[in-house]
């Protein structure tokens, strides 16, 4: 940028930013995390207690747990990632939305109307009975245009930057978009049975449609719930802790090779199946190179901080974001892990599998978008700062017992589930029925479920924070700080 | 704006000089530990793709591996091991009648071993954990049998079920005694209290025990005992598969209800049959 714009850039002052639809999309993320978990903890009793199904279609496990996920991914990570990445992508480009307020707000309510539709579907028993995709033809072909008009409006932006270069945060943002448009597109294409019906059928068949199911599973994960996570984490980590990026060629590494190396990851869900052995040694391999990308990320969120330490002591909210980190540096080696074939043939189909997605996403993806909410509340609404940074310790420390409590009854129950699977007595019989590992598992499915139920309770405290902030109020508190301890005898 | 290299005071390494909303970036090194850590998995990869089938050559072809690694052949030696190491009884579980089987004690503990198993994931959830039973699903700890308690005709039950579509399973119906309009509201209240009579619940009555004589003891015998070839229940013992009230046993004269069991041999193999019939044998009331 010559000389002169740039002066000139620095005269006119940031453009005004859109912040309007921001508001709104950190308003649905609240109000959808809040029903996404509720629904979560309902379904996780279920599974202790099947009468709560209460008999009726509408509430069996099968219906609500898309419910639940879709809710959660979708709806609550969602509508964070379209925060974030519509907040980010203004300031780091110093430019306001391309296409305007209206095609912003087009976005809006063009994607809650595909939450409500997809939900809506599910109860009913509309469902293409694919997990992770499970909206039928009418659903997916709204979210493609409200999705394109996201892409749209996000590389418009971009391409009006007033920056020279494009901050990492919207590398992994459009990464993010732009992949999951694809995945979107060719695991859903499908037929319909008529364009009254709300039935069709899927075009890839057999062992076809497994493998682009679970390329589009996992790439779900990889570049919904990662690369786009990762873009939340580059702007308000840094921002949070004020604080520069740790490291520019780590982020430029692991950002090529996180990308390259996810997209064939897939095979890894299909281990000892009908797919070809070639297919999941790829899978396989694929997956244990992509351990070392993925630390990279949590690497650079970590040593962010490097100088500024301290400031985990008094900031719950930067507390938040960096435990969300950790939590994805545990996940992220779980990962590979289990995809090796001889781990997979334990930890397949078991609550272990449960256990792992869970522990990445209460850990990583909710940790760090309550990081990303509570910066931006009181930022987007004027406030000087949050009603009270005590209840952000609260919900911090609930919140984790819930996930520790939940991700180790999920590993115990889903370890001894996969070795009573697999044991024979004496005689060379199968050891234990299926009905017995059921029964077996009962008090860890209400221990998870306990956990739940504190990540839910969590959660509530956190709307009942920022609705005070929202409306203006601020506690009088002392700050948080935990005691420093003085070492009392010398070193030796 | 201008892109400003600086080092930075608290870590005293250099910027790059962009700078983002505020937002900086130093200029680190990738960490080593990590750079050789993620070497370490491409070669690992790499190795792991020489030795295992790996790699789609053309249509359905692929590079095989040079161990010569196949999940198929792997299955396939393990399925055979086993069918070796079970030979040895197997072959006398197919040769022999379930009679013979449970005399010999060798043999018997398989079966108990076997069935136990075959039992829990194919037939508790009708008749319950252990054959505790259910309303509807006849009870299997107790001597009370409908279709008979001795091996042979425990096995022909399982074997081919009861009131299937299959030609050799049970089969039987009672009539419908109220809807068929055989009896009326009266008469089926007095047979009524005669079977509860029968089962030492209720005073004799002259009506019902006429009425029963006439019409049921056909099947369910003159002492009410019962019939195994025809599946028609003992009514003397005071054990109910739809209910011992009085109003559930006028509502099963009146229009019965008839219970359904599916034929096992296309899901379970002869020697599974034999050994699940061994096990519910011994649950307490074989014959």
């Amino acid at each position: 940028m010559s000389a002169v714009s740039a002066t000139a850039a620095a005269v006119e002052g940031p453009p005004a930013y859109n912040e309007d639809v921001i508001k709104k999309f950190t308003l649905a993320t609240v109000f959808w995390g809040v029903v996404g978990f509720l629904v979560g903890v309902y379904i996780a009793l279920q599974l202790a207690y099947p009468q709560l199904n209460l008999g009726l279609e509408w509430f069996t496990f099968g219906r609500l747990r898309p419910v639940h996920t879709s809710a959660v991914i979708f709806a609550f990570g969602g509508n964070a990632l379209i925060a974030t990445s519509l907040y980010c992508v203004q300031r780091t480009c110093r430019a306001s939305l391309w296409g305007g307020p209206a095609f912003a707000n087009f976005v809006f309510w063009g994607y809650q109307a595909f939450i409500v539709m997809a939900a809506a579907g599910y109860v009913l028993g509309i469902t293409q009975g694919k997990e992770y995709a499970e909206p039928e033809w009418y659903v997916d072909l709204w979210l493609t245009i409200v999705w394109v008009s996201y892409l749209v409006i996000f590389v418009g932006t971009l391409m009006r930057r007033r920056e020279p270069h494009i901050y990492v945060a919207n590398w992994f943002f459009l990464a993010f978009i732009v992949t999951i448009a694809m995945l979107h597109l060719v695991n859903n294409a499908a037929v319909p049975v008529s364009l009254a019906g709300t039935k069709s059928y899927i075009v890839w068949s057999g062992v076809q449609d497994a493998m682009t199911q679970w390329w589009y599973g996992h790439n779900a994960v990889g570049f919904f719930l990662t690369a786009g996570f990762l873009g939340i984490m580059y702007y308000f980590i840094p921002k949070q802790a004020e604080r520069p990026i740790y490291s520019y060629r780590l982020s430029i590494v692991h950002f090529w090779t996180l990308i390259f190396l996810y997209i064939w990851a897939g095979p890894h869900h299909l281990h000892y199946t009908a797919l070809p052995e070639w297919a999941q040694t790829l899978g396989m391999v694929f997956s244990i190179m992509l351990w070392m990308p993925s630390w990279g990320g949590m690497i650079n969120g970590i040593m962010t901080l490097s100088g500024a330490w301290d400031k985990l002591r008094t900031d719950p909210v930067l507390r938040f974001m960096v435990a969300s980190v950790a939590f994805y540096g545990m996940a992220t080696f779980e990962g590979p892990m289990m995809s090796i074939r001889a781990v997979n043939s334990l930890s397949h189909y078991t609550d272990w599998t449960i256990g792992h997605v869970h522990s990445g996403a209460l850990g990583w993806v909710a940790f760090i978008s309550f990081g990303a909410v509570y910066y931006l509340v009181p930022r987007l609404w004027q406030q000087p700062r949050l009603y009270s940074v005590r209840l952000v310790n609260w919900h911090f420390w609930i919140s984790t017992l819930g996930i520790i409590l939940y991700i180790t009854a999920m590993w115990i129950s889903g370890i001894m589930q996969g070795l009573m699977w697999r044991a024979y007595d004496s005689l060379g019989f199968l050891q234990y029925s299926f009905i017995e590992t059921v029964a077996a598992m009962h008090p860890y499915y209400v221990i998870r479920a306990l956990g739940g139920v504190l990540f839910f309770a969590g959660s509530l405290i956190m709307v009942y924070n920022l609705w005070r902030t929202i409306r203006g109020d601020l506690r009088t508190e002392a700050a948080v700080q935990t005691p420093v301890r003085v070492a009392a005898a010398p070193a030796e | 704006m201008a892109e400003k290299k600086e080092v930075d005071s608290l870590t005293g390494t250099e910027t790059t000089g962009h700078e983002w909303d505020d937002i900086k970036e130093l200029n680190t090194p990738l960490p080593r530990w990590w750079l050789y850590v993620f070497y370490a998995t491409i070669l690992f990869s790499v190795v792991w793709v020489i030795l295992y089938p790996a790699w789609p050559i053309g249509l359905g072809d692929y590079t095989k591996g040079v161990i010569g690694y196949s999940a198929r052949a792997d299955l396939m030696r393990d399925l055979e091991a086993q069918r070796a190491e079970r030979a040895v009884w197997r072959d006398r579980f197919e040769a022999e009648t379930v009679t013979e089987i449970a005399r010999d004690p060798e043999l018997l503990q398989f079966a108990m071993g076997g069935g136990r198993v075959i039992f829990a994931d194919n037939c508790a959830p009708c008749h319950g954990s252990g054959g505790a039973g259910a309303p509807a699903f006849p009870i299997l700890v107790d001597d009370d049998w409908l279709w008979g308690g001795t091996l042979e005709q425990i096995h022909h039950t399982v074997v081919y079920g009861v009131r299937n579509d299959h030609p050799e399973a049970r089969m039987s119906e009672m009539p419908a005694y109220g809807t068929d309009g055989i009896l009326d509201r009266e008469e089926i209240a007095a047979v009524a209290d005669h079977v509860l009579h029968l089962a030492g619940r209720s005073e004799d009555n002259e009506r019902g025990r006429e009425i029963f004589a006439e019409q049921c003891a056909a099947c369910h015998g003159d002492d009410g005992k019962g019939m195994d070839e025809l599946g028609a229940p003992d009514l003397t013992n005071d054990i109910w598969l739809f209910g011992g009230t009085r109003s559930a046993i006028i509502a099963q004269i009146r229009q019965p209800r008839h219970g359904v069991m599916p034929y096992w041999f296309e899901r379970l193999g002869d020697a599974e049959l034999k050994q699940v019939t061994i096990y519910v044998h011994a649950l307490g009331g074989g014959q």
